[in-house]
């Protein structure tokens, strides 16, 4: 575990760089407003990357509670799904952090036997990514739900009032959807 | 463009003198799928007689525009400096400060720079200056200055219908430059060229041939409103029978259309006839001026002016003495901003006074019409209603500000205050996102389309954000506001973004609180729920 009392200390740096190298990912302008607004709501991308990668990192040293690290992902992953990033770029801010790791512990590594713990932690590092892979899917799949269920739901109406549409049968269907209202159709009888 | 960015001394190393590919004004828009709405329908601009239509598809390489196209615009931009002084000043005056940059939720939830409204603004001052300025026409690009090209053409268009006229960034700017009417001026230019929406231009051509955007004709209005009536008789035992069309009555009442047809908006519908029935208000619906909003404002100012035009003609018809609107954000804008220039003096029409409270609306003296909100608001202040919050106990309610409401001649108090009185659980969001700092649902101005829904995740980001803050916080899951573009696009939003979190127009809750006369006792709310408390009884 000494690998991790190292990371611990070299914190701060690590996630600096971590941090700006995401931020890189944007046009200049951009990353210069999401580096330096504070404001947690005039700036939620910038604050939800600084915020999300400080308990990430934690997450690692931790051992990665996979609850818990999910969520700090999706509040990152969530936000670059919709950017325009392709999937391979959305993703792209958790493999820099081996590098990263790497270079502020370049003496450390040299003169010590860390190679199976740099190791082991750099699998937990794919691991996230694997892990983001999924919620990064599911968040586009969300968009597509999101869509259909609005087209369904215009729909829908339509053809309720025209009793042409047998509510029971179609409750499945429209489950995604809390919002539409079933029990209408019932009323009318 | 002002920055507050200063290097480190290990990022100084790294700086790369080269200079940058290109500039913004030489990198063309990019159209991505899900940014943008599809092209009009050449059969729905000929309903309304706009110039150039035809099928068309932004994402087609060949717009099909007329050969003399370039003309068309430089001759509408010409026009338009003629006419409107506020786009002239607003062609000219702009430092770039920056102080707009980082405020327009495009920008801060996408992250793309000509989304600041600073850039935004550029993309049509650019053109302005080449054609109508010495400097411009002298120096080009060193005075920031291009020639129309196709491709600027586009840049346009991706990017004023990448804007919802929200003026958040107005707020902030030091002259007060109003971006909103810029892109308005904006979208006019495409608008001569044919290249509207499908979104914008269905909803006009419904909207001027059947007086709603959804094309409702009368006997769905009435049938729409019979299922309302239905639900109400199954939760208050009470039948309700309110009329369409009547002459001689006191009230016309004017909503936007998604409120009879899309949930949640069908609930706040339900509370307006409930609270009417109550007061014994001698109020008419109309089928025919059956729409609150506006489509048309998304096109032209002629064209807005023309779909404005039925709300008083059919006032006149009707021979009513004064209008309810419903709970609409651009209605509150177009009425108190537009509606008496372009159609009044509405003076066959008497100033507005509350038959319950005697109160007389002063403030809509000219305009003769009042919003929901400001009615009830007044019943409440006046001890007119018998209320009781505990049936929306099972809600912890947030307010949203909509943009129109908040900052186009603001009513901000009167909604607080009716939620105040109807609920017992009302969280504000943080301060920097309500009120006249609100932020944006995303997809205003006719940008509430299906297709474009990563551009609508993005740019309602900032406003989930504070939800979900609020949500997290204190365990709030409803969303109140009174906007039907709200109501019709933030349950998407919030799925997205802050699931839990439900969305509801203000009179939904004030139908649930309202005691009625001779009502059995309530189980259920507007939506057929078990009441809180009541859920055993069920």
């Amino acid at each position: 575990m000494k690998l991790n009392s190292l990371l611990a200390d070299k914190k701060a740096s690590i996630l600096e760089k971590w941090f700006d190298v995401i931020i890189e990912s944007y046009p200049p302008d951009t990353s210069n407003f999401l580096k330096n607004q504070s404001n947690r709501f005039a700036n939620p991308a910038g604050s939800a990357i600084s915020q999300g990668i400080e308990n990430i990192f934690d997450e690692l040293l931790r051992g990665l509670n996979q609850g818990n690290t999910l969520q700090f992902l999706d509040n990152i992953v969530r936000i670059r799904a919709v950017q325009d990033f392709t999937p391979s770029q959305a993703l792209s801010f958790i493999f820099p952090l081996k590098r990263i790791i790497r270079e502020e512990l370049t003496v450390e590594i040299a003169g010590s036997q860390l190679s199976d713990e740099i190791l082991a932690l750099e699998s937990k590092i794919d691991d996230l990514a694997l892990s983001a892979f999924d919620i990064y899917m599911k968040c586009r799949e969300k968009i597509y739900e999101i869509k259909a269920n609005e087209v369904k739901s215009m729909t829908f109406r339509l053809l309720q009032m025209a009793n042409l549409i047998n509510t029971e049968g179609h409750e499945s269907d429209f489950k995604g959807n809390d919002k539409l209202k079933i029990k209408r159709g019932e009323v009318k009888k | 463009m002002a920055t507050k960015f200063t290097a480190k001394p290990d990022e100084l190393s790294k700086i790369d003198h080269k200079p940058p590919k290109k500039g913004w004004m030489d990198t063309p828009a990019e159209f991505k799928e899900h940014t943008f709405c599809w092209g009009a329908k050449g059969k729905n601009l000929n309903i309304v007689d706009f110039p150039n239509a035809r099928d068309w598809s932004p994402a087609e390489e060949d717009w099909k525009l007329p050969e003399n196209w370039q003309e068309i615009v430089l001759e509408g931009i010409k026009d338009r400096l003629g006419k409107y002084r506020s786009f002239k000043l607003f062609m000219d005056i702009c430092v770039r400060c920056g102080a707009c940059a980082d405020k327009c939720h495009f920008f801060i939830g996408g992250g793309d720079p000509k989304n600041m409204p600073v850039l935004r603004a550029e993309i049509l001052r650019s053109i302005y200056r080449k054609y109508f300025t010495a400097s411009g026409k002298m120096l080009g690009k060193i005075a920031g200055a291009r020639e129309l090209t196709l491709d600027v053409l586009k840049e346009l268009w991706y990017y004023y219908y990448q804007c919802t006229e929200c003026r958040r960034c107005s707020v902030f700017c030091p002259y007060g430059i109003d971006q909103a009417e810029i892109t308005m001026m904006g979208r006019e230019l495409t608008n001569l060229l044919g290249l509207n929406t499908d979104w914008i231009s269905g909803p006009v051509a419904n909207c001027y041939m059947k007086g709603n955007h959804l094309g409702l004709e009368p006997h769905t209005i009435t049938s729409s409103v019979e299922f309302f009536l239905d639900d109400i008789e199954t939760i208050t035992g009470i039948r309700i029978k309110p009329t369409f069309n009547r002459k001689g009555a006191e009230i016309l009442f004017v909503t936007p259309s998604g409120d009879l047809f899309a949930d949640p908006g069908t609930y706040t519908a339900m509370g307006y006839l409930m609270l009417f029935h109550e007061l014994g208000l001698d109020y008419t619906w109309s089928t025919y001026a059956s729409e609150g909003g506006n489509f048309g404002f998304f096109t032209s100012n002629e064209m807005a002016k023309r779909l404005n035009a039925k709300i008083y003609a059919e006032a006149k018809r009707l021979g009513v003495k004064w209008i309810i609107g419903g709970e609409c954000g651009h209605m509150w804008r177009v009425i108190n901003q537009y509606m008496d220039t372009w159609n009044g003096p509405a003076d066959f029409l008497e100033e507005p006074v509350s038959p319950i409270t005697g109160t007389k609306f002063e403030n809509a003296k000219s305009t003769k019409m009042v919003h929901i909100a400001e009615f009830t608001a007044d019943l409440i202040k006046n001890g007119k209603l018998k209320l009781d919050p505990a049936r929306n106990d099972r809600l912890k309610v947030t307010w949203h500000d909509s943009c129109n409401t908040a900052r186009g001649m603001g009513i901000l108090d009167e909604p607080r205050y009716v939620l105040r009185n109807v609920c017992n659980h009302f969280y504000e969001m943080p301060e920097d996102t309500i009120r006249e700092k609100t932020f944006c649902c995303g997809s205003g101005t006719g940008l509430n389309a299906s297709e474009n829904m990563e551009l609508r995740m993005r740019g309602g980001f900032p406003r989930a954000n504070a939800v979900k803050y609020v949500r997290d916080n204190y365990g709030v899951n409803m969303l109140a506001n009174i906007c039907a573009i709200d109501r019709a696009t933030l349950n998407a939003l919030m799925e997205y973004w802050a699931p839990d979190v439900s969305v509801c127009g203000l009179h939904e809750l004030v139908g649930n609180a309202l005691v009625m006369t001779g009502e059995k006792e309530r189980t259920q709310d507007l939506r057929l729920e078990p009441l809180h408390g009541k859920e055993a009884e069920e």
